[in-house]
């Protein structure tokens, strides 16, 4: 404990230097446009950034703390749109559009991005505090993980996507299962064998998650606008819309369940910020049945996967700095990054390269201080983004998907792809199908099936590998209960009033 | 069938046919270069377009900046397709490759395209297959291994990074192949990454993970994990100086994962010889083994018509291995 503070006491030597407040300060707002501009993702700006750092020379925990400032950031920046438009700026937001689209449209757009801010903060700093603390027992309990408990961990995320999608509990299996279909395209993992992909090689590495989430939520959002020729009825920030105290405080345990469950599913390795942010929505809207608008506005269901996604992406570079193993595509890129200025990322860092471990350590308290500091008076701006004519502004978002959607592969095929799936998010609109399950089903569709055939190739085949260790138990348990619980609620209820 | 020596030495960059040629090239400057990387931003291929061009410039060996220009889409089916496609005579454009990039010209991955429809131009270095297990294991040779693969190939989980027929999995099938069984048979694992095949191996959920040289080195420094054989031609330095190579356990089998650049199919002899004295000048900097270093590569240094021999070679071996367990229809 001692040593662990004075450590970091180290750390924040490093992470003070002006230099380094400066490069912690422009990761920040980098960061957060990243975040907010669909398709550009933390991996690309970070990747992109690297030989700027190595250009000008900087020292390595220079460039990590300003690298991983852009990671953290971007967490910040996927809410804006939305909340405020219905399309998520990067994929663990999808969650947030579905209380946060209602709440703009009821004026509250303003609350919601102040609460989410506040949100984000106290998820991020936190996850940081139980880095700095227990960061190496906990890299142990993610190597011990096994494929089977992935299984049993995505199985519960899997059944809770009834209670995500809206009033039909049919349409939202239906499209889970839809995006489940739409996960399997492209080359398996398993056999190298190509699957659904008619003969195009563009298909070959299968959909990318930007062109499907652009597709549906913003190109679907705008041909529905196109039609209805309304525009979208959200007020500017008004006096008593304000976001109050009591509502923060209504809101706080919500924020710290959320942090409990996002920072545990982001140290896992295999797992990621989206599976954090469902699972966290979906506990809170099981939770507060009695009490909720969950679906329709309710302020929770955006505190919820916000502070999930930042307390997730804190919780992945647990097994990044104890171990060197990355958890995501972002953290193999900063591990490369480290490998580029000649450090060897693995489990001596912090005897070998105090200076780099602790002082980005150190330098992520600040960072996030800095975004809260920064985020919370650009909320009057972004929110006023609605007071943009319609004519202007779905122009512009629409050119800007696009760009989106071209820089994940350069090809004019994925922009056709997204439109494919836009005029697919139309129509699922007006049919009332849910578009959140789609979207999560072709995550933890994915995810499902690659553990799942990991799982059973190592036992042989044996399908009891799958409940052979405690906690695989304990999650099989959770998820028979989240399927079982509308049947028992409806009973306990009594007959319908 | 993986029994040549691959390393170059720089004595055979000093061979006669490579230096008759440099006279063709003082004909060509480029102009607006531009190298594409068949990958999104942050993978290998990125970073040897990224890392090569900005060497390049600051050497003043290429006296323009080099821009690079990120093509990803089915796995490098992409730019090889557009290279061909549109723009088969361009003197200005080379596409960053691996070791990879032939595997899956083996598989018919690309298409109707593969190693005869690019110009090979040279190697930058190369990283190499390890055998990892870890620290704890009953496995402390690579003999030890292979007689486990003998006795009851099934019996060994073995975890790597991609799917059946990717590298991971082909430097394990030839060794399972040398053990005399049948890689069909083994069971092997495929995982997201070599980072998440890593945490599988000191979980104890795998018990073998044939990685890279260049993604273990953390974990075995800190004595986790143990390396049962490096897969170069000679021992690796620094880190790796005391771990034995496969064939010194007498075992024929080499893993290099080859990164360079290959040039669209009718380059003009011009503007190919043109770039393969880059690469050549390259090597012979003295700035570049640092450079070289940074990007996680080893020396393998091989331009011209050599390097384009060996690249046919490989890919005719891997093609060969592909068809034996079935990863291709005889009839391709």
């Amino acid at each position: 404990m001692i040593e662990t503070l004075s450590a970091l006491g180290g750390g924040f030597a490093v992470a003070l230097q002006p230099q380094n407040l400066l490069l912690a300060f422009i990761g920040s707002v980098l960061g957060t446009a990243v975040g907010v501009l669909p398709g550009l993702g933390p991996l690309n700006a970070i990747a992109l950034l690297l030989p700027f750092c190595l250009a000008l020379r900087l020292p390595p925990e220079s460039a990590l703390i300003m690298l991983a400032a852009v990671y953290y950031g971007a967490g910040y920046g996927g809410r804006i749109t939305a909340i405020l438009l219905n399309m998520p700026g990067e994929p663990a937001a999808v969650l947030t559009t579905l209380d946060g689209y209602p709440l703009a449209k009821a004026g509250r757009g303003g609350a919601a991005l102040m609460l989410t801010g506040i949100g984000s903060f106290l998820g991020a700093t936190l996850s940081v505090i139980a880095l700095t603390f227990l960061s190496v027992p906990l890299a142990q309990v993610a190597v011990a993980f096994s494929p089977a408990d992935y299984v049993a961990l995505i199985a519960f995320a899997l059944s809770l996507l009834g209670a995500i999608g809206g009033p039909s509990a049919p349409k939202a299996w239906a499209a889970g299962c839809l995006g489940i279909a739409l996960s399997l395209v492209g080359i398996d993992s398993g056999t190298g064998v190509e699957r659904f992909t008619l003969g195009s090689f563009e298909l070959l590495g299968g959909i990318d998650f930007t062109v499907l989430a652009i597709g549906l939520f913003a190109i679907g959002e705008i041909l529905l606008l196109i039609e209805t020729r309304v525009r979208a009825a959200v007020e500017a920030m008004h006096g008593g819309q304000r976001l109050t105290l009591r509502e923060v405080l209504f809101c706080l345990p919500t924020m710290l369940r959320a942090t409990g469950i996002g920072f545990t599913v982001g140290v896992l390795p295999g797992a990621g910020a989206s599976v954090a942010a469902a699972l966290s929505y979906t506990a809170e809207k099981r939770l507060n049945e009695r009490n909720g608008s969950f679906g329709r506005g309710d302020l929770r269901g955006v505190a919820a996967p916000e502070t999930a996604d930042n307390a997730a992406q804190i919780g992945s570079l647990v097994p990044m700095l104890s171990l060197g193993i990355p958890g995501s595509g972002t953290t193999a890129v900063l591990l490369g990054a480290l490998l580029m200025f000649n450090i060897t990322p693995g489990p001596l860092l912090f005897e070998q390269r105090p200076e780099v471990a602790w002082g980005l350590i150190a330098s992520m308290y600040i960072g996030n201080l800095m975004l809260l500091l920064l985020n919370l008076p650009l909320v009057g701006i972004f929110a006023r983004l609605l007071m943009v004519p319609p004519w202007v502004l779905y122009p512009g978002v629409l050119a800007l998907s696009f760009a989106g959607v071209y820089a994940v592969s350069n090809s004019a095929f994925d922009l056709l792809l997204a439109i494919g799936f836009g005029v697919m998010g139309w129509i699922f609109r007006k049919l009332q199908v849910p578009l959140v399950p789609i979207v999560l089903g072709f995550v933890l569709g994915r995810l499902l099936e690659d553990n799942l055939r990991r799982a059973l190739s190592l036992s042989d085949g044996d399908p009891a590998a799958l409940f052979a260790s405690p906690v695989s138990v304990v999650l099989w348990f959770l998820t028979a209960a989240a399927i079982l619980w509308p049947f028992l609620a409806l009973r306990r209820a009594g007959p319908p009033r | 069938m993986l029994r040549r020596t691959l390393l170059a030495t720089p004595a055979l960059l000093a061979a006669p046919t490579v230096l008759s040629r440099p006279a063709l090239s003082q004909g060509f400057t480029p102009q607006n270069p531009e190298c594409i990387a068949p990958a999104a931003p942050g993978g290998g291929f990125d970073l040897t377009c990224r890392l090569t061009a900005r060497m390049l410039q600051e050497t003043n060996i290429v006296p323009v900046p080099i821009r690079t220009q990120n093509m990803p889409g089915g796995i490098g089916a992409v730019a090889i397709n557009h290279i061909n496609a549109q723009r088969p005579r361009d003197p200005n454009v080379i596409v960053a490759f691996s070791t990879g990039s032939w595997l899956n010209m083996a598989q018919g991955r690309f298409g109707r395209f593969a190693e005869n429809d690019v110009r090979w131009i040279g190697s930058i270095g190369a990283d190499y297959g390890v055998i990892a297990v870890r620290a704890d294991s009953p496995f402390r040779t690579l003999s030890d291994l292979m007689e486990a693969f003998r006795q009851n190939i099934h019996a060994v989980a073995i975890g790597g990074s991609g799917a059946v027929g990717s590298q991971d999995w082909t430097k394990i099938a030839l060794l399972v192949r040398a053990a005399g069984q049948d890689p069909r048979r083994m069971r092997y694992v495929p995982f997201e990454g070599g980072g998440q095949a890593m945490a599988n191996l000191l979980g104890g959920h795998v018990q073998v993970f044939p990685g890279d040289a260049s993604e273990v080195g953390g974990q075995l420094d800190a004595g986790q994990i143990r390396l049962l054989a490096v897969l170069s031609a000679q021992r690796l330095p620094g880190r790796f100086a005391s771990i034995p190579t496969a064939r010194e356990q007498g075992v024929e089998v080499e893993w290099p994962i080859v990164r360079g650049f290959y040039g669209p199919p009718q380059m003009p002899d011009a503007a190919y010889n043109y770039w393969v004295d880059v690469l050549r000048r390259l090597h012979a900097h003295p700035a570049w083994p640092e450079q070289r270093d940074a990007q996680g590569l080893f020396e393998f240094n091989m331009v011209g018509e050599e390097f384009a021999a060996l690249a046919r070679r490989r890919v005719a071996e891997y093609r060969q291995l592909a068809r034996e367990v079935g990863l291709i229809q005889v009839a391709q």
